[in-house]
C-alpha cells in the first residue's frame, strides 16, 4: 500500500509542530524519516496514526483520501505502528495483547483464544521469532517485547509500518536482528516507515531519507550520503561528530569500588558484587543495556541507596555510608540520568538551579540569608561559560529545551572543586549540537585530572568518551575492556557473554 | 574460569537467587497465632463440653449434634496448627510458596479451636453461624464488585458507600409507592448509578482528583438523605417508608440439604442475585471482550488507546455499572434486612466493601471471599454474645476492623492494584 501525507500541519498553541510536511512512501520500501528530538518525527506520525488531528493537510492511501478520527481508524486502514515505548499491557499475556481491540469470540462472548494463539504462532513462525503465545508480556526482554509489538501490528493486516525510534531500548545484536526483520517485511510488499536520529542505522536500510528540522521537510538524502552530511542537514549547521580528545594520562587511582552489592526496595538483588577502579584523569565508561544495575550502581556511589553492602573508597576514604551531602562534600559531581526527575528543580529558575547543592554555608548563604547579589552574578558567568540559552537567569528551568537543561546541571556540578565525576546518561534526548558541548565538557573535566564515570546505552557515546569500558550485565560487571575495543564485542557484552581473553585483559 | 566469566556466571545465579525476605510471612503468622491459640486455648483452658449444632429443628434431615470435651479439642487443634506451621517453614525453607489452602485449613483449626474454647458449656449454632455471615455480607459483597468492576477500569471507587446509601433510600421510596420490590431493586440500580455518573464526570472528563469526588459523594448522599428522609419520609411513613420485603424462595428438594441448603437454595431473590453476579462478573472480566477491553483501560490506557478502544467511554460506563451494582448493596438493607429505610443505614459498610477490593486483589472472586470474612467477623460477635464468651462484646466488634487493617496493610498477600487505578487518561 502507498502511503502520501500531503501538506500536513500541526500546531500546539503558537507552536508549529508541523508545518507542510510532505512524504511518500511506496509498498516494499524503507523511508526513514531523520531528524533531532523535537523537530516533529513523532507527532507527524501520531497524526498519520490518528492520535492527532492535523489542521490542514491530507493522509492518502493508494491516493484514497483518508479521514482518521482515532487510531482505531487508522488500524483498520492499514496503518500499524511500532511505539517507542511499547504499547503493551505488561500483565497480559502476548496472545491477549495482540487480540486487544479486535478480539474474536465464540459462544456467549468468550474470547478464542485459541485461534489467537494459532495466529501468533503463525506469524512468529514466518519471521522466526520464538513467541510463546502464553508468556505473560512483563516476564519478557525488551527485544521480544518489541517483537509483540510487531505481531500486534501484522495480525491486524498492516500494510504500512510506522517503527517509532524503535532501537533506543535495543542492544546492538538486538538491533542487528531488528534491522533483518525490517528487510524481511519490505520483501514482503509492506511500506515502511523508519523514525530514527541514529545515522548508522539510517544508512544501513533506508531506501529513501527524509530530513526534518524544526517542524519542516528540510530536505531529502540518499543512503549512501556520509555520517557528516546527514548530521549537518538534522542540525542545520556543520557538526564534528569525532571528539578531539588527546590520549588519557592516567595518574593514581582515585576511586576504587570492591565488591559492591546493592538490594532493592523489593529486595531483588540489583548490583552484584562488583568491584572497579577509576584513575585521575581517565573516563571509564559503564555501558549495557537500560536496566541492568548502571542506575542503581551510580545512586550507591552518591549515597542515594539503602542496602548497600562492600567499599567504595576516594582518594583512600570511605564514601559508604555517608549521607549525599557528605558525598558531594567530599567532591563528587554527578549527573542523575532523569534530569527533570532528579537534576533540576522545573519551577525554579536557572539561577536558584545553579546552587541548589550549596544551600548550606558560604558563599551563597550567610547567617541563614541568600546571598542574591553573589548569586546573580555567579550565575551570569554560568551562563556565558556553559552557552545556555536562556533569556536570563531568573528564567524557569522547566521553560528551557533539553539541551539548555543539561547544560545547567554540568555548569552546577562542574563549578566546584572535584574528585570525581559521575555522568549518567549525560546526553539522553539532546541534539547533536548539545552532545558535542556536552562531550567537550565531560572530556575538558578529564583532561584536568578528574576521574570520570560515564554512564551510557549509546555505544557511540561510549566508545567516544572512554578510556576504558565496563560493561555491566544483570547487575553484574561482565568485563572491563579498553576503550577502543570494537562494537561487536562490546554488543555481545551486553548481551552477557565474556570478552574474549585477548579483550578482558585490562 | 577467568575473572571475566565468573562474573557472567555470577549474572545468571542472580537471576535464580531467591528474593530476600519474600515468603516469611506466612510461617511467621501461622507462629504468632499457634503461640497465642496455646496460651489462650490451652493454658488458660475452659472446663466442660462444646456442643455444635449443624442443622435447626426445622429440617427434614437432621445431623447430629457434635459434643467435643473442651480442653482436649483445643489440645489436638493447637497441635495441629503447630504441625501446619512446621510444614510452612518446611515450605519457605525450600523456597516454595505456602498454598493458600493450607492457609485457610490453618484459619479454620483456629477458629474450630476458639470456638469450641468460646462455646465451653454452651451449644453452637453453626448453620446460624453461617446463615448470618450470608446476610451480613451480601451488602458488602455488591459493593466490592461494584469496587472491583470501576477500579479494574481505573476509576477508584470511595464512593461506594454514597452508592449503596443512595440505593437503601431510593428502594425504600419506589418499594413503597409501588409496593413492589423489584421496582425497587431497578430503582436502587439507577440511584446507584446516578451517583456514579457524577463521579465518573467528573474523574473522566474534567480529571478532577477521584478520592476527593468520592469521599465528597458520599458526604452528599449521606446528607441529602437524612434531608429527604427527615423532612419527606417522617412526613408519611406509612405511603413512603413501608416497603414489601422480599420473600423467601425455597427450591424443593436442594433446600433440604443440611447446611448447604438454606445457604444456597431458601434464599430471597436478593441473595441468588448476588451469587449469580459474583460467577457473572468474574466470567465476564476473564473471560470475555469486555472484560479484556476494562482491564486494559484500567492497566494501560495508552495501550488501549493505540488500539482503538475508548478509554474515557469505557471507563465511564464500567463506573455506571459499578454504581448501579452497588445500589443493589444498598437495596439488601431496606429490601432484605431491616424493611425499612433509616438515617445513614449503611453505616460504613461502603468502605468495609472497599477494603474487601483491595483485600481481594481486585478480582471478583476473592473480593467476594474478603466480603464473607468481614460478614463473619461481624457476626461471630453476635452470635458469641449470646451464647455468652469470655471475651468482652466490644473486643469482638473491633475484630472485622482489626481484620481489615492487617489486610489492606499487606499481611495477606501482596497486592498488586491495576496500574492505572485512580489515574486519570490525558491523550
Amino acid at each position: 500500500m502507498k502511503l502520501e501525507l500531503r501538506g500536513i500541519t500541526k500546531r500546539f498553541g503558537s507552536l508549529v509542530a508541523n508545518d507542510h510536511i510532505n512524504l511518500t512512501v511506496e509498498p516494499g520500501e524503507i523511508h526513514c524519516l531523520l531528524g533531532e528530538n523535537g523537530a516533529g518525527k513523532s507527532t507527524l506520525m501520531n497524526v498519520l496514526y490518528g492520535l492527532y488531528q492535523a489542521e490542514e493537510g491530507e493522509i492518502l492511501l493508494d491516493d484514497e483520501v483518508q479521514h482518521f478520527q482515532g487510531p482505531g481508524d487508522a488500524m483498520a486502514a492499514g496503518i500499524g505502528m511500532v511505539h517507542q515505548h511499547f504499547m503493551l499491557i505488561p500483565v497480559f499475556t502476548v496472545a491477549e495483547n495482540v487480540m486487544l481491540g479486535h478480539e474474536e469470540t465464540t459462544v456467549g462472548g468468550r474470547l478464542n483464544m485459541a485461534a489467537t494463539r494459532d495466529k501468533v504462532r503463525a506469524l512468529s513462525d514466518r519471521f522466526g521469532f520464538d513467541l510463546d503465545p502464553d508468556a505473560l508480556v512483563e516476564d519478557l526482554p525488551v527485544g521480544v517485547q518489541q517483537r509483540v509489538e510487531i505481531i500486534k501490528a501484522l495480525s491486524r493486516d498492516a500494510k504500512v509500518l510506522v517503527f517509532d525510534e524503535p532501537t533506543a531500548v535495543l542492544t546492538p545484536q538486538e538491533t542487528d536482528e531488528l534491522m533483518l526483520i525490517m528487510k524481511q517485511l519490505k520483501e514482503a510488499g509492506t511500506a515502511i516507515v523508519f523514525i530514527t536520529h541514529k545515522l548508522r542505522e539510517v544508512r544501513e536500510v533506508a531506501d529513501r531519507i527524509t530530513v526534518i528540522r524544526l517542524g519542516k521537510v528540510v530536505g531529502e538524502a540518499s543512503p549512501t550520503a556520509s555520517n557528516e552530511e546527514l548530521a549537518s542537514l538534522m542540525v542545520g549547521r556543520s557538526v564534528d561528530l569525532v571528539i578531539d580528545k588527546a590520549p588519557a594520562a592516567p595518574g593514581a587511582p582515585a576511586l576504587v569500588v570492591k565488591d559492591l552489592s546493592v538490594v532493592d526496595q523489593h529486595g531483588q538483588v540489583v548490583v552484584n558484587s562488583v568491584s572497579f577502579d577509576v584513575k585521575q584523569g581517565e573516563v571509564l565508561a559503564i555501558a549495557g543495556v537500560q536496566g541492568n544495575g548502571q542506575t542503581e550502581l551510580t545512586e550507591a556511589i552518591i549515597g542515594l541507596q539503602d542496602r548497600v553492602t562492600g567499599e567504595i573508597t576516594l582518594d583512600g576514604k570511605s564514601l559508604r555510608k555517608l549521607s549525599v551531602n557528605k558525598v558531594l562534600d567530599a567532591g563528587v559531581g554527578f549527573v542523575p540520568e532523569d534530569r527533570n526527575e532528579d537534576g533540576l528543580v522545573g519551577a525554579f529558575t536557572v539561577a536558584e538551579n545553579l546552587m541548589l547543592d550549596r544551600s548550606d554555608g558560604a558563599p551563597f548563604v550567610k547567617a541563614g540569608g541568600l546571598q542574591l547579589k553573589y548569586l546573580a552574578e555567579f550565575a551570569k558567568k554560568k551562563l556565558t561559560e556553559f552557552d545556555i540559552r536562556a533569556q536570563g537567569i531568573t528564567t524557569q528551568v522547566g521553560r528551557l529545551s533539553g539541551g539548555n537543561q543539561q547544560k545547567v546541571v554540568l555548569a552546577r556540578e562542574l563549578s566546584r572543586k572535584l574528585r570525581l565525576f559521575v555522568a549518567a546518561q549525560p546526553t539522553r534526548g539532546l541534539d547533536v549540537g548539545s552532545i558535542e558541548f556536552v562531550h567537550s565538557q565531560i572530556v575538558a573535566a578529564r583532561d584536568a585530572g578528574v576521574p570520570v564515570i560515564v554512564v551510557s546505552t549509546e555505544l557511540d557515546e561510549v566508545t567516544a568518551l572512554a578510556d576504558r569500558i565496563a560493561v555491566m550485565y544483570r547487575g553484574g560487571i561482565v568485563g572491563i575492556v579498553p576503550g577502543d575495543t570494537s562494537r561487536d564485542i562490546l554488543g555481545l557484552m551486553m548481551a552477557g557473554e565474556p570478552a574474549p581473553e585477548t579483550g578482558a585483559a585490562a | 574460569m577467568t575473572t571475566v566469566e565468573q562474573a557472567h556466571a555470577a549474572a545468571h545465579a542472580l537471576t535464580r537467587r531467591p528474593v530476600a525476605g519474600k515468603g516469611w510471612k506466612a510461617p511467621i503468622a501461622f507462629g504468632v497465632v499457634t503461640l497465642l491459640s496455646l496460651i489462650l486455648f490451652v493454658v488458660f483452658a475452659r472446663p466442660g463440653t462444646s456442643e455444635f449444632r449443624l442443622t435447626a429443628g426445622r429440617t427434614l434431615i437432621q445431623l447430629p449434634v457434635i459434643a467435643v470435651p473442651t480442653t482436649l479439642s483445643c489440645v489436638i487443634l493447637t497441635g495441629l496448627m503447630a504441625v501446619i506451621t512446621v510444614i510452612a517453614v518446611m515450605l519457605v525453607r525450600a523456597n516454595r510458596r505456602v498454598p493458600l489452602w493450607l492457609v485457610a485449613i490453618f484459619a479454620f483449626l483456629f477458629l474450630a479451636a476458639f470456638l469450641a474454647w468460646a462455646g465451653a458449656g454452651a451449644s453452637i449454632p453453626v448453620y446460624g453461624l453461617l446463615l448470618g455471615t450470608v446476610a451480613l455480607s451480601a451488602p458488602l459483597i455488591f459493593g466490592a464488585l461494584g469496587g472491583v468492576i470501576s477500579e479494574r477500569s481505573g476509576v477508584v471507587n470511595i464512593a461506594i458507600e454514597g452508592q449503596m446509601l443512595a440505593g437503601a433510600f431510593v428502594s425504600a421510596m419506589i418499594a413503597s409507592i409501588t409496593q413492589s420490590p423489584y421496582l425497587g431493586l431497578i430503582g436502587a440500580m439507577v440511584a446507584g448509578m446516578l451517583v456514579s455518573f457524577v463521579l465518573a464526570a467528573f474523574a473522566i472528563k474534567y480529571v478532577v482528583d477521584q478520592i476527593i469526588v468520592g469521599v465528597v459523594l458520599n458526604v452528599l448522599v449521606t446528607g441529602l438523605t437524612s434531608f429527604l428522609y427527615s423532612t419527606v419520609m417522617t412526613a408519611n411513613p406509612q405511603m413512603l417508608n413501608s416497603p414489601p420485603r422480599f420473600q423467601r424462595i425455597e427450591i424443593p428438594v436442594l433446600s433440604e440439604i443440611p447446611i448447604i441448603g438454606p445457604l444456597f437454595f431458601q434464599q430471597t431473590i436478593i441473595i441468588y442475585l448476588m451469587y449469580v453476579a459474583v460467577a457473572v462478573v468474574w466470567y465476564a472480566l476473564f473471560r470475555t471482550r469486555w472484560g479484556l477491553r476494562v482491564r486494559a483501560v484500567g492497566e494501560h490506557p495508552q495501550a488501549a488507546d493505540t488500539v482503538g478502544i475508548k478509554v474515557g467511554l469505557t471507563r465511564f460506563w464500567n463506573v455506571s455499572l459499578a454504581g448501579a451494582v452497588a445500589g443493589l448493596g444498598g437495596a439488601y438493607f431496606t429490601l432484605g434486612s431491616v424493611g425499612s429505610f433509616q438515617k445513614d443505614m449503611t453505616a460504613g459498610a461502603g468502605f468495609i466493601a472497599l477494603a474487601a477490593v483491595i483485600f481481594g486483589q481486585w478480582d471478583p472472586i476473592k473480593a467476594t471471599l474478603a466480603a464473607l470474612l468481614f460478614g463473619f467477623a461481624t457476626n461471630l460477635q453476635n452470635v458469641i454474645g449470646i451464647i455468652g464468651s469470655p471475651v468482652p462484646s466490644e473486643f469482638m466488634l473491633m475484630l472485622p476492623y482489626v481484620v481489615t487493617i492487617l489486610a489492606v496493610a499487606g499481611f495477606v498477600g501482596k497486592s498488586r492494584p491495576p496500574a492505572a487505578d485512580g489515574k486519570p487518561y490525558i491523550k
